[in-house]
């Protein structure tokens, strides 16, 4: 199985350090540093690099501070092979 | 000594080049910044508002009706959202905003018109309001967010306060015989033949927050067909301050003991489209 990755960037100066994302996030990839921001609020980290992708942090952030993105594979071809006719074709999409 | 640190610094350069994938082609989630300001909030940490905000924000940049809606905001800790929504928004007396989208969707009928509300604002002083809104029918949204306490004004009891729920004007507690009990305003207005779709949602979990995004897209879209009435969307939200709770207490505590008394799931659907 091809491992998904991912990664997040948080604005820290919008975060308020609420903590709703490292419960949503599955991969427990999040942590509250000991660092405050400009308001005073002790901002959530990325520490470990095992991120998916999955989009639950932003989901749940009350701020709209995360921005998600996904490394998706545009080497691998999409290949459909079509029977059923009379001759055995084979249709490639998204070159 | 001095060169193999800067072959280091190369290749950890290079490392870094090769395996950020943070470029606009992976980009798959974003905040909503056509529609939504890129301020901070003022709200609490962790309070459900600024989902609401987000989310609305993101069914209208999908819809491309920037230019065609006009909101109304409350009187409660979301006066200020037309800080943060982009679009045109109108400010309403305390309790009236259903009544100011009514007025502004006679004039506009062709715009988009949606009320933003709290308990405080919708539930109490502004019930007649919203009922007879409801029961003319107008072809309006209104969004309706529910966390059973008076938020702004520091935590006072709301006719949505639960029932045994602290609060500093029942600090032991809400009795029932002598306070009445909590008003379940969203199952009120679904009996009422003038709405058309009336659902109750929460945001306290990502799946949750898919559904409630779902909900006002369909609201929205059922206000654009003219399918005859309020559509009425409920969000059960927390409040983090005035519960005397971290947010993720919070959120714990209301799917503990507030989605037993507000069950979430569509209320009413328009006749004849869905089932």
């Amino acid at each position: 199985m091809a491992k998904v990755k991912g990664d997040i960037i948080i604005d820290i100066e919008k975060c308020k350090g609420c903590e709703l994302c490292i419960e949503a996030c599955s991969q427990k990839s999040l942590e509250t540093s000991r660092q405050v921001n400009q308001k005073g609020y002790l901002y959530i980290v990325k520490i470990e690099d095992n991120c998916t992708g999955c989009t639950n942090c932003a989901l749940v952030c009350p701020e709209g501070a995360i921005t998600v993105y996904r490394k998706t594979d545009k080497s691998k071809k999409q290949v459909a092979k079509i029977t059923n006719i009379t001759k055995d074709t084979t249709v490639t999409v998204n070159e | 000594m001095n060169e193999k640190r800067m072959l280091d610094d190369q290749h950890f350069e290079q490392m870094i080049e090769e395996e950020s994938i943070c470029t606009t082609d992976n980009k798959v989630y974003e905040a909503p910044l056509d529609a939504l300001y890129d301020t901070a909030m003022h709200y609490c940490p962790g309070c459900g508002h600024g989902v609401v905000h987000r989310i609305l924000a993101e069914v209208i940049e999908e819809m491309g009706i920037i230019k065609d809606i006009i909101g109304v905001a409350p009187v409660g800790c979301s006066v200020l959202a037309y800080n943060y929504l982009n679009i045109d928004m109108s400010e309403a007396a305390h309790g009236r905003a259903s009544a100011a989208a009514t007025g502004i969707k006679r004039v506009l009928p062709e715009k988009y018109v949606f009320s933003y509300q709290g308990d405080g604002d919708l539930a109490a002083i502004g019930t007649g309001e919203t009922i007879h809104t409801c029961n003319r029918g107008e072809n309006i949204l209104i969004l309706f967010i529910n966390n059973g306490i008076y938020g702004m004004t520091g935590g006072q009891m709301a006719p949505t306060t639960l029932p045994g729920m602290k609060s500093t004007t029942s600090p032991f507690g809400r009795d029932v015989e002598t306070m009445g009990a909590p008003l379940k305003i969203t199952d009120l207005v679904a009996q009422l033949p003038g709405t058309a779709y009336v659902t109750r949602q929460s945001v306290h979990k990502p799946g949750n927050v898919r559904k409630t995004k779902k909900a006002i897209q369909k609201a929205l879209e059922y206000q654009k067909n003219g399918d005859g009435g309020t559509c009425f969307v409920e969000v059960v939200s927390n409040c983090p301050s005035n519960w005397k709770m971290t947010p993720v207490q919070s959120n714990k505590w209301m799917e503990e003991n507030m989605l037993p008394f507000y069950p979430l799931g569509d209320l009413k659907k328009p006749n004849g489209k869905e089932k």
